[in-house]
């Protein structure tokens, strides 16, 4: 079949890189430093929606609790930065640290081969468990090593990674990586969803009988991916913690339903659809702090309401939603023109959704 | 002696709560058999196939593949032992292609290389290369039955397990089914739970019938069909 020069899929292609080569290099020679602070923030947290859309959407698997390795790999960075000084190894160490609490959960949830609501459940439990017990750190008492764990406040004097001479990267510096480090991840992602291991992955959401009866232990690949987006979750909470600082909210049920959120409205079972819902809805919610400063209007209250809007009418999601008005559009120009757009857009939908 | 045989199972019973669904069976198969379980509905034919492919762990009795026991073993496990399963309700992966079903069965014990060679060879012999890049989902029933066929054939097994492969086929596919069950049987051992009478008339050499759980008649095809017993656990017992 002749593949027509322009599909959905391309043009979004395109626009991705457009938005990437803007970000990497307008913006940080721009000196808005709010652009560039808040641009830092919104990469960390796209990671984290990756990290829950790679799970969720293409493993079936919902862990309602993927703060917990976010704000793992975020204290581990901290803690280890501060006892260590070198911050680029407390960096790679920490999202280890967050790889390793995956693992470990994720053993004792696939071996003991828990249903689906149950993962929910247990990752959530954890990730409030962590909420509860860091927040009464704040004695004295609670450091390790030279860390103070800080409680409710958490670890203000979090270390910023610093450059070859020992000195603390600037904001834009920051920002360029918090940028490359959300290409680079996406890219990891699609790259590892196209080996074999990722086509087995999607076949066990797919199904899991039929993955178990053709010979590939399900738990190992469950585990595999499962270790891997809590890595990618603790990349982002270091990247978080160089942006702000780590604290307690890294755990906490709001930041954990907000991730749901983000996934759900983005898209799921597609990668750049939750980094976009992600991008969208904190661009909304830091808009609605403008408002009125938090005083009648709940940001929590519209985003329960943007969720059940979106599972009610719109439950594939925003990113399928605009691929399909812009494959309709095509093919109305294609008509118009004459000719006939083929289907690898359309074909690209049905193998990216579920 | 277990060493001849590629399965055995030794007086195999399933209880659910009070319920004996399967009643002390056994059944032994040699290499390049073709045997066929047959019995009316709630017979225990299924019940007795989940056992032997590892899916229940029987209540009581013994199952040895290649002279090793399999109870208690995940189904991953005694797939990479080389048995392949296909289930009554059509197992296969609904968003993936035709060609990506097959593949990933390949991909289990081959290279990519291989696997696509093998592949393109297992959907040849089934015929459903016509399909190789439609998406599974919107298949046909019967179509998705091949597919799934395929898939269990594609890595080479020394034994096949089928549930009622026949289901949702049309006569021209059963035909064909057959035949190729056939042929398959001269490289493998093959175990076919089916209703179709007229299917089993055409490949059947060996059968056992179940009937309340237990094994009614078991022999050479030909004996089994015209045994009245048969006749009477499917159409029911004439009145005296």
């Amino acid at each position: 079949m002749k593949t027509p020069l322009v599909t959905s899929s391309r043009l979004g292609a395109v626009a991705m890189v457009l938005i990437a080569t803007w970000a990497l290099f307008v913006v940080p020679s721009g000196g808005d430093m709010t652009l560039i602070l808040s641009g830092s923030i919104y990469c960390a947290f796209g990671i984290l929606a990756l990290s829950l859309a790679l799970i969720w959407g293409f493993a079936g698997i919902l862990s309602f609790g993927q703060t917990a390795f976010f704000g793992v790999g975020g204290y581990a960075y901290a803690v280890l930065a501060l006892n260590i000084g070198n911050t680029s190894t407390a960096a790679l160490l920490a999202i280890v640290v967050a790889a390793a609490v995956a693992a470990a959960i994720g053993y004792f949830m696939f071996w003991g081969r828990l249903g689906d609501v149950y993962l929910g459940v247990i990752t959530l439990v954890l990730t409030l468990i962590l909420y509860r017990f860091i927040n009464q750190t704040s004695g004295s008492e609670w450091k390790i090593g030279r860390a103070p764990l800080g409680g409710f406040n958490g670890i203000p004097s979090t270390p910023i990674l610093t450059d070859l001479g020992g000195n603390p990267l600037w904001p834009e510096h920051i920002y360029v990586i918090c940028v490359l480090a959300l290409i680079l991840s996406y890219l990891f992602c699609r790259l590892l969803l196209a080996t074999v291991f990722g086509r087995i992955v999607v076949a066990l959401r797919e199904n899991e009988l039929r993955a178990e009866l053709l010979g590939y232990d399900t738990r190992l690949y469950k585990l595999g991916i499962f270790t891997i987006a809590g890595g990618l979750a603790g990349l982002a909470g270091v990247l978080f913690a160089n942006c702000v600082f780590v604290s307690p909210n890294m755990f906490s049920l709001t930041t954990s339903s907000q991730l749901l959120v983000w996934v759900i409205v983005g898209g799921l079972g597609r990668l750049a659809g939750p980094v976009l819902g992600c991008f969208l809805l904190l661009a909304f919610s830091a808009w609605l702090g403008t408002l009125n400063a938090g005083s009648w209007l709940d940001p929590n209250l519209v985003m329960g309401l943007v969720l059940t809007l979106f599972v009610l009418l719109l439950p594939r999601g925003l990113l399928p939603l605009m691929q399909g008005g812009c494959d309709r559009a095509l093919a109305a120009i294609g008509r118009w023109a004459g000719t006939r757009p083929g289907a690898t857009g359309e074909a690209m939908t049905q193998e990216e959704s579920r | 002696m277990s060493e001849n045989y590629l399965l055995e199972a030794r007086n195999l019973t399933m209880r659910f709560g009070g319920i004996v669904a399967v009643r002390d069976v056994s059944l032994s198969l040699r290499e390049g058999e073709l045997h066929c379980l047959i019995g009316p509905n709630g017979a225990g034919k299924s019940t007795f196939f989940r056992m032997l492919s590892g899916q229940y762990r029987p209540s009581a009795g013994e199952v040895l593949f290649q002279g090793q026991s399999i109870i208690g073993q995940s189904s991953a496990r005694i797939a990479r032992a080389g048995m392949g399963i296909k289930t009554q309700v059509p197992s296969v992966f609904n968003a993936m292609t035709v060609r990506e079903n097959v593949m990933l069965a390949a991909l289990r014990s081959l290279t990519p290389a291989l696997a696509r060679q093998r592949c393109d060879e297992v959907m040849e012999r089934i015929g459903i290369c016509h399909l190789a890049a439609e998406r599974v989902g919107i298949l046909a029933h019967g179509q998705r039955q091949l597919v799934e066929l395929a898939t269990v054939i594609a890595p080479r097994p020394a034994l096949i397990l089928l549930d009622e492969p026949a289901a949702g086929m049309t006569g021209q596919e059963v035909e064909g089914l057959g035949d190729l069950l056939v042929e398959l049987a001269r490289s493998c051992s093959v175990i076919v739970v089916e209703h179709d009478m007229a299917f089993i008339r055409r490949i059947a050499r060996s059968i056992t019938v179940f009937n309340q759980g237990s094994v009614l008649v078991e022999g050479p095809a030909d004996q089994v069909m015209s045994d009245p017993r048969v006749r009477d656990v499917y159409l029911g017992k004439e009145v005296a």
